[in-house]
């Protein structure tokens, strides 16, 4: 077959065409983050609690069927890889970017994107969490200068995680599904056994 | 919804966003551009001079990096008022646990304060690194959902008894 996709890059797509394009995925992005329970703090912060994972759930589901799903546009021929956009790794900046992410996850109990399906949901936690994050850009923007060094810090060559352990797609793929489906199986593991631990304190 | 099934939906739409426009999904990016283009019409000079505001709203590429996002995060407004809508979830409120108000408000603030910063430096946030650097087996991505998660986990004694359980 002929590689058609990214279209962006097959078909020229021109920039209107491709806001509408963005436009679409991001009403399918929200109405299924919030099928999920996504827009509710409350369900979010069950994945700290131990009582609902929910989060986790979403996360693997999602990457490991887009990772299946471009597995096969690409195997088909399809699809070019190498046209897909993919951020490069600064190893200390990402590090110490995602730690500070973490605790504004748990303490905020919204993430940035689920944020928005909170705010369109009408939670006036969504809204606060969304000025914060507004203000946190603001601050990051004007200490740039200081934070430079470490912006742009222990670059990793490699673009990826096959390309960094040499392996093939095949192998990606069975070790991420893997990696997930045990993810899930704990997950499930820990779910019950809070359940059956708030069951006894109650009774 | 089952969040498998809800995690397939999100998994579709990234992976269409990957077919169709050839990159994956983001969050603070699109907030980025937008506090760039708001900042850009308030202190035009300052902007100008500052390399952080400009990436988002470079002229060069005008509709790339930031727009696309903007338009994103449009559709997910769009798309998950409906739902919420569709599904009597909507609701005026403020989710909030067993603490106040005000204190879950400031809480929200200060929890979206060190997002938006800590997605900045590691360049993306759970929809950015998380998801869409997932998909694509980016370094940065699986380091990013490791630090974030372990982050969380490790003050999550402090935290989470201001919510009830769940």
């Amino acid at each position: 077959m002929d590689i058609v996709l990214p279209l962006a890059t097959y078909a020229s797509t021109d920039a209107m065409t491709n806001l509408w394009i963005a436009l679409g995925i991001g009403v399918i992005f929200g109405v299924f983050l919030e099928q999920g329970g996504m827009g509710s703090a409350t369900q979010i912060m069950g994945q700290f609690t131990l009582r609902n994972f929910a989060v986790l759930k979403i996360m693997f589901s999602a990457i490991v069927t887009c990772t299946i799903g471009l597995y096969w546009f690409a195997q088909v021929g399809l699809l070019n890889y190498d046209q897909l956009v993919i951020e490069p790794t600064y190893l200390w900046a990402q590090a110490s970017g995602a730690i500070l992410f973490g605790f504004g996850f748990i303490v905020g109990g919204l993430c940035p994107g689920t944020a928005c399906v909170a705010v369109a949901s009408g939670r006036g936690d969504g809204v606060a969490l969304l000025i914060g994050i507004f203000a946190g850009i603001v601050l990051f923007n004007e200490t740039f200068t200081l934070l430079e060094p470490l912006y742009y810090s222990a670059p990793v060559e490699a673009r990826s995680l096959p390309q960094l352990l040499e392996w093939g797609e095949h192998q990606m793929l069975a070790l991420l599904t893997t990696v997930a489906l045990g993810a899930f199986l704990v997950a499930h593991r820990i779910e019950k056994s809070q359940a059956a631990n708030d069951r006894k304190q109650t009774s | 919804m089952n969040p498998y099934l809800a995690g397939v939906g999100v998994g579709a739409a990234l992976l269409a966003a990957f077919a169709l426009a050839g990159r994956g999904l983001g969050a603070t990016g699109g907030y980025s551009t937008a506090v760039a283009t708001a900042a850009a019409s308030v202190a035009p000079e300052h902007v100008a001079q500052s390399v952080p505001y400009r990436a988002y709203i470079d002229d060069a590429a005008p509709l790339v990096l930031g727009d696309w996002l903007v338009f994103e995060l449009l559709g997910v407004l769009v798309g998950a008022f409906v739902s919420a809508l569709v599904c009597r979830r909507f609701a005026l409120t403020v989710e909030r646990g067993n603490i106040g108000v005000p204190s879950r408000l400031t809480m929200a603030f200060l929890g979206g304060l060190l997002m938006g910063f800590g997605a900045r430096l590691a360049r993306g946030c759970t929809s950015g690194q998380g998801l869409t650097g997932g998909a694509m087996y980016s370094i940065g991505g699986w380091l990013f959902i490791a630090c974030a998660f372990a982050a969380a986990y490790a003050i999550a004694p402090l935290v989470t008894r201001t919510w009830r359980a769940h």
